[in-house]
C-alpha cells in the first residue's frame, strides 16, 4: 500500500544539506501496523511529515528516495496537489488533538468540512455522513455530540474526533503521530484498541510513531527502530521484542522498568545522540555501544538479514533471548 | 504505622474556586486524603490526570491552600506553622517538577537557581561558601560543576531535571516530593534520573513522595504504592502485593492498561469508550462506579471508605471486594 524508498531529507542550504532523516526504506500493507519507534530528534515524525508532503516551508525538504502509495508515486506533491490527482488517500492524526481542532467551531462542522473535501453531498447527507464517522470512532451518542465544541470533550473523545476526520477521505493510509502520549493509560488503552479495529475492518495501512516501546509491541504487527535518522531495526513485532538484534533496540528495552524486579537501578545508555549535523563516520551509534569495535567507528554498517523478514544496521548483531 | 512516620498527613481537603458558566462552584481535588511517610521510605502516589495526586504534593508544600486537614512533620502541623518558623520547617521538604524547561528561570544562570534556596536561607558564610556548595551538588547529581556558569537554554532535557534534584537537594532536605519528575524524558534519560533518585536517596537517607501516572516508574521506585481515583486514595499497599494482586477494581484496569514491551500481550480490538466523569459531576457513591464492571446499587449511594483489607497493610475503599 505505502512504499518508501531510499527517503533523504534534509536541512540547511544546497550546497552542504544536513540530513535528518537517511536513506529510509519501509512499505506497510493494507491491513496492517507498522510501528515507528525512536526518542525524540530521531528523525521519526520528519520520516512521517515527508511521507503525508507536510515538510515545513521553508525548511527540511526531500533530497532523494520515493513515496509511493497504491503505486502512485507521490514523492513531494503538496496535500493540494493530492487531492486533485486524487491520490489524496492518506490521512494524519497528531499528538494534541485540540490544537488540531477550531476551538469556536461544533465538533459536526469540523467532520462536515472534511467530508467535503472528498465527496459533493447534500447537507443533510454530509451531516449523516459526520454521524456515521463519529460512530465508527465509537463516541457514543454520536448525534448530541455533533453539537459539541471541542472544549465540551474529554482528551479522549477530540482523539476520537480527529480520528473521524481522518477517516473522511476513506484514507488507505493513516499516520498517527504520538496520537495517545497525551492521554491517561486507560483511555490510550481504548484509542490503541480503536486504531487495531479500524484498521483491520477498513483494510487501511497505518503508520504508528511513537517513543514508547510497549504501545509499540502491544499495537504494532511489524516494528521499525529509528536511530539518528536512520532505520537500524526491522522486524515483526514478536521477533523484535524476543530476538532484538541492533544493541540499540536491545539497550532501549533495557531501560524500561521491569515489574518485580525493585530496588536494582535500571540500564541506561551512556553518551547522547549525536547532533543533526555531526558528520558520523561509521556507525551513529558506535560511541554509545557495547559491542563496537574498530570497524564500527571507521565503516558505515551493513543491513543484515537476520532473521525472516528482520534486518539490522549493524556489522555485530546481538544474538540470544530479550533479557526481560 | 503511627510513631515512626515522618511525615503524617491527615484527612486533607483542597478545593479550588472555578467560575463556569458565569457561576463560581467549587471543585474538590483533593477530598479527604491520608497518608503517611516513614524514615527512608518511597511512597508512590498514582492516578491518571485529574485525580488529585499533583494537588497533594502542592498542598503538603502549601504551594495550594488546602482547606482542612492536617500535615504533620516529626509531629509539627506543617499548616498551622507561620513566618521564620514555617520557612525554616520547610526546608526539610523539597519539591522536584515535572517540567525542568518550565521549572528553571530562563535568565539566571544554573548556580544562582541551585544556590537560591541557601540565599533565601542565608545559608552560606561567604561567596566561596556558596560556589563550593553549588558545585558539590551539582557534581552529586552527576553534573559538571563547570555547568553553574550555564544558562538553562545550552543544557539538554536530562541535565536540566538533574537541575531541578540539585536545587531540591542543596538545602540537605529529609523529603522529596517528586512530582513526574521523568515523565518528560526520553526512556534512556528516564533510566538515567530514576537512578540517580534512588543513589541519591540511599546517600543522604531521603524519604520521597514520587508522583506519576507511570506504573512501570512508580513500580520500580516505591516501597509502597498508592492509588488515587477522582481526589481520593481507593486503595493503598506494598509495592509488589499492589502489583501482582491489586484488589481494587480500579488498580486492576489501569494496571492491565499499562503497555508491555511484549508482543504476545495484543491489544484485540475496540472497547466501550469509558472515561473519567467531569470533575463537575456530583456524584453519589463510588466515583468510579460509572466505569466499574463490579459496581452495584450500593456503590451509586454509598461512599465507600478506606479499610483494611487483607493481612498485609493494605487499604482498600470498595464495597465490592
Amino acid at each position: 500500500m505505502l512504499s518508501v524508498s531510499n527517503l533523504t531529507v534534509s536541512i540547511g542550504p544546497q550546497a552542504r544539506p544536513v540530513d535528518i532523516v537517511s536513506d529510509v526504506s519501509f512499505s506497510i500493507a493494507p491491513g496492517e501496523i507498522l510501528g515507528l519507534v525512536g526518542e525524540s530528534g530521531c528523525g521519526k515524525s520528519m520520516t512521517s511529515l515527508a511521507v503525508m508532503g507536510l515538510l515545513p516551508h521553508p525548511g527540511p525538504r526531500i533530497r532523494s528516495g520515493r513515496v509511493e502509495i497504491d503505486g502512485a508515486d507521490v514523492t513531494g506533491l503538496e496535500p493540494w496537489q493530492r487531492v486533485e490527482a486524487g491520490r489524496a488517500r492518506m490521512a494524519m492524526i497528531f499528538q494534541e488533538p485540540m490544537t488540531s481542532l477550531n476551538p469556536v467551531r461544533r465538533i459536526g462542522d469540523q467532520i462536515a468540512e472534511a467530508v467535503r473535501v472528498y465527496e459533493r453531498l447534500h447537507a443533510a447527507a454530509t451531516r449523516e455522513r459526520a454521524r456515521e464517522l463519529l460512530e465508527l470512532v465509537r463516541i457514543p451518542d454520536a448525534d448530541l455530540q455533533l453539537s459539541a465544541y471541542p472544549h465540551q470533550l474529554s482528551g479522549g473523545m477530540r482523539q476520537r474526533v480527529m480520528i473521524a476526520m481522518a477517516l473522511a477521505s476513506r484514507p488507505q493510509l493513516l499516520i498517527a503521530d504520538e496520537p495517545t502520549t497525551a492521554l491517561d493509560v486507560t483511555v490510550q488503552y481504548q484509542i490503541l484498541g480503536l486504531l487495531r479495529e479500524l484498521s483491520a475492518r477498513l483494510s487501511m495501512a497505518t503508520l504508528f510513531i511513537t517513543h514508547d516501546m510497549g504501545v509499540v509491541a502491544q499495537l504494532a504487527d511489524r516494528v521499525a527502530v529509528m536511530y539518528a535518522g536512520c532505520i537500524v531495526e526491522t522486524a515483526s513485532a514478536s521477533a523484535l521484542f524476543r530476538h532484538p538484534a541492533h544493541p540499540y533496540t536491545r539497550a532501549l528495552m533495557d531501560c524500561m522498568p521491569v515489574r518485580g524486579i525493585r530496588g536494582q537501578s535500571l540500564r541506561t545508555i551512556p553518551g547522547q545522540a549525536p547532533q543533526p549535523g555531526t558528520i558520523l563516520v561509521g556507525c551513529a551509534f558506535a560511541p554509545r555501544c557495547p559491542n563496537a569495535r574498530e570497524i564500527c567507528r571507521t565503516t558505515a554498517p551493513p543491513r543484515l538479514d537476520v532473521g525472516i523478514s528482520h534486518e539490522a544496521l549493524c556489522v555485530f548483531p546481538v544474538t540470544g533471548e530479550a533479557a526481560a | 504505622m503511627t510513631g515512626t512516620a515522618l511525615l503524617e498527613v491527615e484527612n486533607l481537603h483542597t478545593s479550588f474556586a472555578v467560575r463556569r458558566s458565569g457561576r463560581t462552584r467549587r471543585v474538590a481535588a483533593v477530598d479527604g486524603v491520608s497518608l503517611s511517610l516513614a524514615d527512608g521510605e518511597v511512597l508512590g502516589l498514582v492516578g491518571e490526570s485529574g485525580c488529585g495526586k499533583t494537588t497533594v504534593g502542592r498542598s503538603i508544600m502549601h504551594l495550594a491552600r488546602p482547606q482542612s486537614g492536617r500535615v504533620m512533620f516529626r509531629g509539627v502541623d506543617l499548616l498551622a506553622a507561620r513566618g521564620m518558623r514555617e520557612r525554616d520547617l520547610r526546608l526539610n521538604i523539597r519539591m522536584v517538577f515535572q517540567d525542568p524547561y518550565a521549572s528553571l528561570n530562563p535568565r539566571r544562570t544554573i548556580g544562582d537557581s541551585v544556590a537560591e534556596a541557601g540565599d533565601i536561607n542565608r545559608a552560606f558564610k561567604d561567596s566561596a561558601d556558596r560556589r563550593h556548595r553549588v558545585e558539590a551538588t551539582l557534581a552529586s547529581v552527576g553534573l559538571d560543576p563547570s555547568l553553574a556558569a550555564r544558562f538553562p537554554h545550552e543544557l539538554s532535557g536530562g541535565q536540566r531535571q538533574r537541575v531541578g534534584i540539585a536545587r531540591a537537594i542543596l538545602p540537605t532536605p529529609s523529603i522529596i516530593i517528586a512530582d513526574e519528575p521523568v515523565s518528560a524524558l526520553d526512556v534512556s534519560v528516564q533510566a538515567q534520573v530514576v537512578n540517580l533518585l534512588m543513589e541519591l536517596r540511599e546517600k543522604l537517607g531521603l524519604s520521597m513522595i514520587f508522583i506519576s501516572h507511570d506504573l512501570g516508574v512508580i513500580g520500580h521506585v516505591s516501597d509502597r504504592i498508592a492509588v488515587m481515583y477522582m481526589g481520593r486514595i481507593v486503595e493503598s499497599g506494598e509495592t509488589e502485593a499492589i502489583l501482582a494482586r491489586p484488589a481494587h477494581p480500579y488498580t486492576k484496569a489501569l494496571l492491565a492498561a499499562v503497555p508491555q514491551p511484549d508482543a504476545s500481550l495484543r491489544i484485540a480490538g475496540a472497547m466501550p469508550a469509558s472515561e473519567p466523569p467531569s470533575q463537575f459531576a456530583a456524584l453519589d457513591g463510588c466515583a468510579y462506579a460509572p466505569r466499574c464492571p463490579l459496581a452495584s446499587e450500593r456503590c451509586r449511594i454509598e461512599t465507600p471508605q478506606l479499610r483494611l483489607w487483607g493481612q498485609t497493610q493494605r487499604l482498600l475503599a470498595c464495597h465490592n471486594v
